[in-house]
């Protein structure tokens, strides 16, 4: 109960101060952040963009990992948990997609331009899409939990190409793609002013607890509907 | 040990004989290779009708090839596992062979399909369309047998869940698009790099991302195929 509190404190903290401080080109106070040239008000996002993105990813890896259980055990809770997993990704994949696209306008002047990130995360989207599918496509529930974790797993480890290695190598808009001024690389230098990181690393932490409590919400929800069908 | 290299053998034997019975069976009714061929010619049709006389940049004609070959590998590479299924022989070949040898197996039927169509629809392609000239002919050569190499293992793996899944022919393509994006969009990159005559070094990086998609779909797809060959 207490740890609900304190993601709710959290996230209300995160979303008062990251849209609320204000911002100045030479901040003299701790609550001043610093105004980074060609972003301005707009860099704002990272407090909420990359957080939906981590978690798309968390979710997926949480997905594969149930998904490895249930091959191991046969456990069909196992089974619930990768799948709830998974829809959470899907809808975490489209929120950071969304909040991209939108931000991309402004910034960079077009909803899509096929940043390798971009191409990542659509085939993120696309590989929630054919996981659904598949689930949806076989009616026995065994063959359907041993198929959706084998397919879950492939493109697991498939899908790293896009998410680590594409972007870096890649030269593309995000942050450290390959020519970006601030070093290219697997591990993104940080260089965000101290009451930022601050903030960002709350959200970070404030939403990765929002996944916890939906996934478990999730998880006894369908373990609920399965108990009522099988009542009949 | 003599122990070890008889069970190797009998182990590769397993393996050739499931690719055997596979060519066997193609042979008869050339089902998959009409599918594939028939696909080839439409889609290039289908290419040359929309591109008209006017020619395309070199990068949007290399995406193009790469489009062909991946549908027309999408209407024909399920075939060697949804035929044990419609034919029952599923349980047959299950009490045969050991499931890493099925695999195995198809895996070989599939590459060999996968680089027939290969020749095929390049070389077609080659001809038809003019304004598509690969220069460097040794980065073309090795993204194109690397690239085959990758797309039949992962198409084999996909092949396996569809047939379970009872889904037939409509999923198949879903399915495999996310998980063979990275290795089209690798393979394009080289193409584009052979037809704009890049040095064979200058290609070095695409390689690796191939070589290194294989080793990780091969050994994770001969892990899992038990999960799924087995009920």
């Amino acid at each position: 109960m207490a740890w609900k509190i304190f993601m709710g404190v959290l996230l209300t903290l995160v979303i008062v101060l990251g849209i609320g401080l204000p911002m100045s080109p030479h901040p003299q106070t701790w609550y001043e952040l610093p105004v980074i040239p060609g972003l301005e008000e707009k860099a704002r996002i990272i407090f909420f963009h990359v957080p939906t993105a981590w978690l798309s990813t968390l979710a997926f890896l949480t997905s594969m990992a149930y998904a490895i259980q249930y091959l191991r055990k046969r456990d069909p809770l196992d089974d619930i948990k990768s799948s709830a997993a998974a829809g959470l990704g899907f809808v975490f994949c489209v929120l950071a997609t969304l909040t991209g696209a939108v931000w991309a306008k402004f910034n960079w002047g077009s909803y899509w331009n096929w940043d390798p990130r971009e191409t990542s995360i659509f085939v993120l989207l696309l590989i929630y899409g054919a996981y659904f599918s598949l689930r949806s496509a076989v009616e026995q529930e065994e063959k359907r939990a041993a198929l959706s974790s084998v397919y879950s797993i492939i493109a697991a480890v498939t899908a790293p190409f896009f998410i680590f290695i594409m972007p870096r190598i890649m030269t593309g808009l995000h942050p450290g793609a390959k020519g970006d001024p601030n070093g290219a690389g697997p591990v993104v230098e940080f260089k965000m002013a101290p009451p930022m990181r601050v903030i960002f690393f709350a959200s970070l932490i404030g939403f990765t607890l929002l996944f916890i409590w939906m996934f478990r919400l999730r998880v006894r929800t369908a373990q609920l509907e399965q108990a009522h069908h099988a009542k009949g | 040990m003599p122990g070890d290299s008889t069970r190797m053998s009998s182990y590769a034997r397993s393996v050739m004989s499931v690719f055997l019975k596979d060519w066997r069976s193609e042979l008869r009714t050339r089902y998959a290779m009409n599918a594939l061929l028939m696909f080839v010619v439409t889609t290039i049709a289908i290419v040359l009708f929309s591109l008209g006389s006017e020619g395309a940049p070199s990068d949007a004609l290399s995406g193009m090839l790469w489009t062909v070959i991946f549908f027309s590998a999408m209407s024909g590479l399920s075939r060697t596992f949804v035929m044990e299924e419609e034919r029952g022989t599923t349980f047959t070949l299950q009490l045969l062979a050991p499931p890493s040898a099925v695999f195995f197996g198809k895996l070989l039927f599939n590459l060999v399909l996968v680089l027939g169509l290969n020749a095929v629809t390049i070389l077609l392609y080659l001809a038809l369309i003019t304004g598509f000239v690969i220069q460097t002919l040794s980065i073309f050569l090795v993204a194109v047998l690397l690239g085959s190499l990758g797309f039949a293992a992962a198409a084999t793996v996909i092949a396996a869940i569809i047939a379970r899944a009872n889904t037939r022919g409509t999923l198949y393509p879903v399915l495999s698009f996310p998980v063979l994006l990275p290795l089209l969009l690798t393979v394009i990159n080289a193409t584009r790099l052979a037809s704009e005559g890049a040095y064979f070094q200058e290609a070095y990086g695409e390689f690796q991302i191939l070589i290194s998609y294989i080793v990780v779909v091969v050994v994770v797809s001969s892990m899992l195929f038990e999960y799924i060959w087995k009920d």
